[in-house]
């Protein structure tokens, strides 16, 4: 074990860190902003609303991650119009140019379809009683959802999201399949560099495990303070 | 349109479709080991078990599966020329089986330890009061309604598994996508390659789904479900 | 006791003779993303110059040669790790990878070469390239050099896994320029249609100092583990063959009609 090929290429597994943090961050957060109306939707009773969403959500949760990167970047790259449209100068076709453009978009699609299914069944969940309360106190349809049903779904989801933010992050290696310097891109040319695959890569592992802790940690906290009043029936003991 | 790689490409959704299966069987074998393991009484043995799901949920399907191959034969071979017994070849196949099985066997320990535990202790008292060993409450009281409980969460991780095997094409198995990979590059048309993959995995996934919700309509035989 | 130490000396001096063998089954690895010189077809086998050449050897040798297909990141561990016996995939004979591997005699040189679209200002010096995107494949010489001399001067250097990818990028306009060998760029891409709106830029690369000279390598050659010297002798003496017997020629000619041997 030679630990000078990690220590000497330090600064590149931080600035490959920091990608990961920042890309995977933005995913989620353009996911999930976009996921709460695309959940309304898909919760609907009429098909020109939820069909189009359930479309969506068969498409990008029925097929791998890494295709529909590659099929955003080299798929997409290669079509001779998109091309005439970079040589245009077109500002919005410009941005699938660049890679990082590509990978948010993918991970961004594919988390929003995820989260969309998560907090559209928490919603089916929600106990038909608040429901209920809300219609008899005479609230409308959107203060409905605005203060009762979309609080309580989110706060059941938190359990089921956070599993889906750990597996973005997981799935955010693959992002080194389309030439961006991620952690994992780093531990791949540290490893083609100085050929010794266990200190590249378990480097890289143990820094994605700090983070899967960090997010855990942070899920935690978002559960005690969003979901105490859950807490009693968990914390009882299984019968032995 | 496909410029004679269609049969090439389906010929790589078997081996696909090989893959994922073989991977669910090391899978299964290991988390049915997991989940003994974190409800054993031995502490070591939960400390094990607890150690193997942390590691696996905390480091990405593609890190472990560089590691396992490009690293793993190293090892393989430094066991082999120690004890002198020959050359094992870790092939990408293998390679990809042992990683994904590893992966998602501790996905499967947890969904088969909450299994275990909804099963109400009180039928395994009754069946240990009539005089049945534990192994016979095991097979006719434990497993077969533990299985109802851990379809709905086996039936999610099998199409996570069913799709995550695409990443195998990384370390160079000739699976469907590095076929549409290199389809694509030889033909500078990888678009169509890629929809072509898509389709044949929505296909897969589709059919997975169809399936599981027939298998969990039959289990749940006898059960009521509350009126939505 | 004279008798025993006899024993001794003549059972170890057979031990010795018995580890110089005579290879008669090899395993032979190449990529298939390297055309001309290794490809793989639509019926999934290798093929190309890379390949050619292989066979011709093992032709040369009386030897029985298998092909295995490994990805370019992989191939100098799984060498080591005995996946397979020698390398034939256009590996450059460079002074880091001897510290891994051993090489036989170079079967063929190749300079670098700097691609872009044809009437491009760019010429292959840091202060032209200054800010572009430069494309290479990862872990190869030109990777190497591109680390090594251009990436410190702000070139940015983007490496992908197989050369191909990076044809397809410099299509699409990702890139400004792509550095790779001068050979499988001319072979594999600009005298293939999609190639036809680019050139070279500038003259290719043979090094212009000592140190880059180191980089870039002295041509192309079979890799066999250090340990294995009877396997280099016995491809050595093989392509010595081959080259006299016109053997070589033919093979060239099927792809290239310049000499690619060099000096």
């Amino acid at each position: 074990m030679d630990l000078s090929v990690v220590t000497g290429s330090l600064d590149q597994y931080l600035s490959g860190l920091w990608l990961t943090v920042h890309l995977v961050t933005l995913s989620c957060a353009i996911g999930l902003a976009a996921a709460i109306p695309l959940a309304v939707a898909r919760v609907s009773r009429k098909p020109l609303v939820y069909a189009p969403v359930a479309a969506y959500t068969w498409f990008f949760r029925g097929t791998p991650m890494l295709v529909q990167l590659l099929l955003i970047y080299y798929g997409l790259g290669q079509l001779a119009w998109m091309q005439g449209q970079w040589e245009a100068g077109n500002p919005f076709w410009r941005l699938f140019r660049e890679p990082y453009f590509c990978a948010l978009l993918a991970f961004g699609l594919n988390t929003c379809a995820y989260t969309t299914e998560i907090v559209a069944g928490s919603m089916r969940n929600v106990p038909h009683g608040e429901i209920e309360a809300a219609r008899a106190v005479g609230m409308s349809r959107f203060v409905m959802l605005r203060r009762i049903l979309l609080p309580s779904a989110l706060r059941r989801a938190i359990p089921a999201y956070s599993n889906e933010v750990i597996l973005m992050l997981q799935g955010s290696s693959i992002a080194s399949a389309i030439t961006l310097v991620d952690l994992t891109g780093v531990a791949r040319n540290v490893y083609s560099t100085h050929f010794a695959p266990f200190e590249a890569f378990v480097f890289a592992g143990l820094i994605y495990m700090a983070l899967t802790f960090a997010l855990v940690g942070l899920f935690q906290l978002a559960e005690r303070r969003w979901l105490a009043h859950l807490r009693t029936q968990e914390t009882a003991k299984p019968a032995h | 349109m496909f410029q004679g790689y269609f049969l090439t490409i389906l010929g790589g959704a078997a081996l696909t479709l090989q893959l994922a299966l073989l991977s669910l069987l090391f899978a299964l074998v290991a988390g049915l080991a997991g989940a003994s393991a974190k409800l054993s009484r031995s502490a070591p043995l939960r400390w094990l078990a607890t150690a193997y799901t942390t590691v696996v949920r905390g480091v990405p399907d593609l890190v472990m599966m560089l590691l396992v191959f490009y690293g793993g034969q190293m090892l393989v071979n430094h066991v082999t020329e120690y004890l002198d017994v020959g050359y094992f070849d870790l092939n990408p196949m293998v390679a990809g089986v042992l990683t994904i099985g590893f992966i998602f066997g501790a996905y499967f320990a947890e969904t088969f330890r909450g299994a275990f535990l909804a099963v109400p202790s009180g039928q395994l008292e009754a069946g240990a009061a009539y005089g049945m060993t534990r192994w016979q409450v095991f097979t006719r009281i434990l497993f077969p309604q533990m299985l109802r409980h851990a379809l709905p969460g086996l039936g999610n991780n099998w199409l996570v598994l069913l799709k995550s095997t695409a990443i195998v094409s990384m370390i160079g198995l000739s699976d469907m996508t590095w076929l549409a990979d290199q389809a694509g590059r030889t033909t500078r048309q990888p678009f169509v390659f890629y929809l072509l993959v898509c389709a044949l995995y929505l296909v897969m996934t589709t059919a997975s789904s169809w399936l599981l919700g027939r298998l969990e309509r039959r289990y749940s035989v006898g059960v009521r479900h509350a009126e939505l | 006791m004279k008798k025993l130490a006899a024993a001794v000396i003549a059972l170890s001096l057979l031990s010795l003779g018995a580890h110089a063998k005579e290879w008669t089954e090899i395993r032979l690895a190449s990529e298939g993303a390297y055309p001309p010189f290794n490809t793989i077809g639509a019926d999934g086998a290798l093929g190309g110059f890379d390949i050619d050449i292989g066979n011709a050897l093992c032709a040369e040798m009386k030897a029985k040669c298998t092909w295995v297909k490994q990805e370019w990141d992989g191939m100098i561990p799984a060498l080591n790790a005995r996946k397979f016996d020698a390398i034939i995939a256009s590996m450059s004979i460079t002074e880091e990878r001897l510290k891994q591997v051993a090489f036989s005699d170079k079967y063929y040189a190749t300079p670098l070469g700097l691609v872009a679209k044809k009437g491009s200002p760019l010429t292959p010096t840091t202060e032209a390239l200054k800010g572009k995107r430069v494309g290479v494949q990862r872990g190869t010489v030109a990777d190497n050099f591109a680390t090594k001399f251009w990436a410190p001067k702000g070139v940015d250097v983007v490496r992908y896994a197989k050369q191909d990818e990076s044809y397809l990028d410099l299509t699409a306009g990702r890139l400004d320029a792509i550095l790779a060998d001068a050979l499988e760029a001319d072979g594999g891409f600009l005298a293939k249609p999609e190639g036809a709106g680019y050139a070279f830029l500038g003259s290719r690369m043979f090094g212009a100092t000592p140190e880059e000279r180191a980089v870039i390598g002295e041509g192309v050659g079979v890799a066999v583990r250090k340990k294995d010297a009877d396997l280099k002798d016995q491809l050595n003496k093989a392509l010595a063959a081959i080259r006299a017997n016109g053997t070589y020629d033919t093979l060239r000619k099927k792809y290239f009609d310049y000499d690619i041997y060099g000096q």
